[in-house]
């Protein structure tokens, strides 16, 4: 065994452990971290694979965005763990079925008929100035390009539709306008009046 | 795994690595420990305090009697909080302080490892310490440390946007994420430095760098005044302190960044000069001044007003100069943000 097949079992038994404990964790947080921990493994997988730009954006985006999202979520809400148990043996035949097929169905595509050695070779390695991103940019925007900007279309019509979703202005908020605080002068918020003065100068205390 | 040989060479790899890795965190330490010194002079000087002046040649000697005091407490373990995520909240934090300094070219030749995509790299590790954060207020079973976490987690992802855009204005200029090649982009003297064609990212990557390591004016996440210490507050001893020690890894970190993105690195300012790794450390000096200026002189920001910065300023401001610089760039004009 080569030191790169020792590190792959090694990842990826950690892999299949972590991704195990997100669905079998009791607690949703340890969950999440869970998967956290599945991601992060998975891009130590890709980075296996030569796929160095892959896999330093699976955890600048997953693991450094969207799960910390998800945990945020996951940590304010209040989730009784029983409720969600409830009617477990009721759709375990259903989930069985689902989960079956879904097994069925990669076991057709990802079996060794396709993905065996024979048919796939092992990459080339590369040397070492060999950039990943360079050649994916190179991909992306000249042969890709036209499903590249449909993906980037679709996502932003999705960020724009979850924000008209969401949003909604709230009467009772008290809601300050940053520019109207910057904007405004000293005569504004004080009024400096001239009186005469009550007490002889030296008598009372001295300055503050 | 038995059968796998473990060879003299390699052996002999895993014992240099491991040395050049001592040979990196210790001066690392010794610099966060020399920080919180010159932090707590520089802010006494600026307000007209002495500072720690006790404990060796004036106070030289502090930072190590601090160190010696937080190893001899005890670590208190709250009866509510969850033990294992507890323990592991500060180990999150330190990690990613340490990992991403395994990139970071000193000069051309000084790198621990001088990968093709190192910039990509430091963003990706760096974006992992929130959670160390996040885990840490939330084990604590505390409403501040929790409340602490939460503004943590939400300022450091905003934040963490415009770090990012901010970096792609560098990357487009120097064409390229290898760290020693970006400073190598730089070079012909202080003229040719990034930081002028990148002027407004430049600004935003030190703000937003300020607002990633939770230092004030942008330290909601401790805010000692409202939420006593945030996510911290239920932590003791060296538990306490490995998170100190990370925040001062990351303010280093930050700076050092700065000095090698922006600043023309191990670059000499004047070609007349040599350069070499001295200009790097008076560069991640410099930056550092910054960081402890800003925190004498100005007030904590109002949470929502930390929020607009980052989202309604910084991030269409990066947006609109990556535009110009990529437009420029197509122009006879572009050898200006090369």
């Amino acid at each position: 065994m080569t030191y790169t097949t020792a590190i792959f079992y090694f990842f990826a038994a950690i892999l299949v452990f972590a991704g195990l404990r997100v669905i079998t964790a009791r607690n949703p947080v340890h969950a999440a971290l869970f998967l956290v921990l599945a991601f992060f493994t998975a891009a130590g997988l890709w980075m296996l694979l030569e796929a160095e730009f892959l896999a330093i954006t699976l955890v600048l985006v997953y693991v450094g965005a969207v799960m910390v999202l998800f945990l945020f979520v996951v940590m304010m809400l209040d989730i009784n763990l029983d409720k969600l148990r409830e009617g477990f043996w009721d759709y375990l035949p259903l989930a069985g079925f689902v989960s079956v097929l879904l097994v069925i169905e990669m076991s057709l595509i990802l079996g060794s008929r396709h993905f065996g050695l024979d048919v796939m070779a092992t990459p080339e390695p590369h040397p070492a100035d060999y950039s990943n991103t360079k050649e994916l940019g190179r991909l992306l925007y000249t042969d890709y390009v036209y499903a590249f900007e449909l993906a980037a279309v679709i996502l932003l019509v999705a960020i724009v539709a979850a924000i008209a979703l969401t949003l909604r202005r709230r009467k009772d908020s008290k809601y300050i306008d940053p520019a109207e605080q910057v904007k405004v002068k000293r005569n504004d918020r004080l009024r400096i009046i001239k009186m005469k003065a009550t007490q002889k100068p030296g008598t009372g205390e001295g300055g503050a | 795994m038995g059968n796998m040989v473990m060879d003299w060479a390699a052996l002999q790899t895993v014992v240099w690595t491991l040395t050049k890795i001592m040979a990196l965190v210790v001066p690392l330490m010794l610099g966060v420990a020399y920080l919180t010194y010159a932090e707590r002079k520089i802010i006494g000087w600026m307000q007209v305090r002495i500072g720690p002046n006790r404990v060796g040649f004036q106070g030289l000697l502090q930072p190590i009697a601090d160190a010696v005091k937080l190893l001899m407490k005890e670590i208190i373990i709250p009866s509510g909080a969850n033990r294992g995520l507890f323990i592991l909240g500060p180990i999150l934090v330190i990690a990613p302080a340490l990992a991403a300094w395994a990139v970071i070219p000193f000069t051309d030749q000084l790198v621990l490892a001088n990968i093709n995509a190192g910039l990509l790299y430091v963003l990706a590790i760096t974006s992992m310490g929130v959670y160390g954060v996040i885990i840490a207020g939330w084990a604590s079973n505390s409403k501040y440390a929790f409340l602490g976490a939460m503004r943590s987690a939400a300022q450091i992802v905003s934040y963490e946007i415009a770090m990012g855009f901010a970096l792609v204005g560098v990357l487009m200029a120097s064409q390229s994420l290898n760290l020693i090649d970006i400073v190598q982009g730089q070079a012909g003297g202080a003229h040719q430095w990034y930081i002028w064609p990148l002027f407004p990212l430049f600004i935003v990557y030190l703000i937003a760098g300020v607002a990633e390591t939770n230092r004030a004016p942008f330290d909601v996440a401790e805010g000692e005044s409202e939420i006593v210490a945030g996510f911290h507050v239920e932590y003791s001893g060296m538990a306490f302190a490995v998170f100190f020690l990370a925040e001062y890894a990351n303010m280093i970190l930050v700076a050092t960044l700065a000095g090698l993105l922006f600043l023309g690195g191990w670059l000499s300012p004047v070609p007349f000069l040599p350069d070499g790794i001295v200009w790097l450390f008076f560069k991640i000096g410099f930056v550092l001044f910054l960081f402890l200026w800003f925190r004498a002189t100005f007030p904590r920001y109002r949470y929502d007003q930390i929020m607009r910065l980052g989202w309604k300023v910084f991030i269409p401001l990066t947006i609109v100069w990556i535009v110009v610089v990529g437009g420029m760039m197509q122009t006879p004009y572009g050898y200006l943000f090369h």
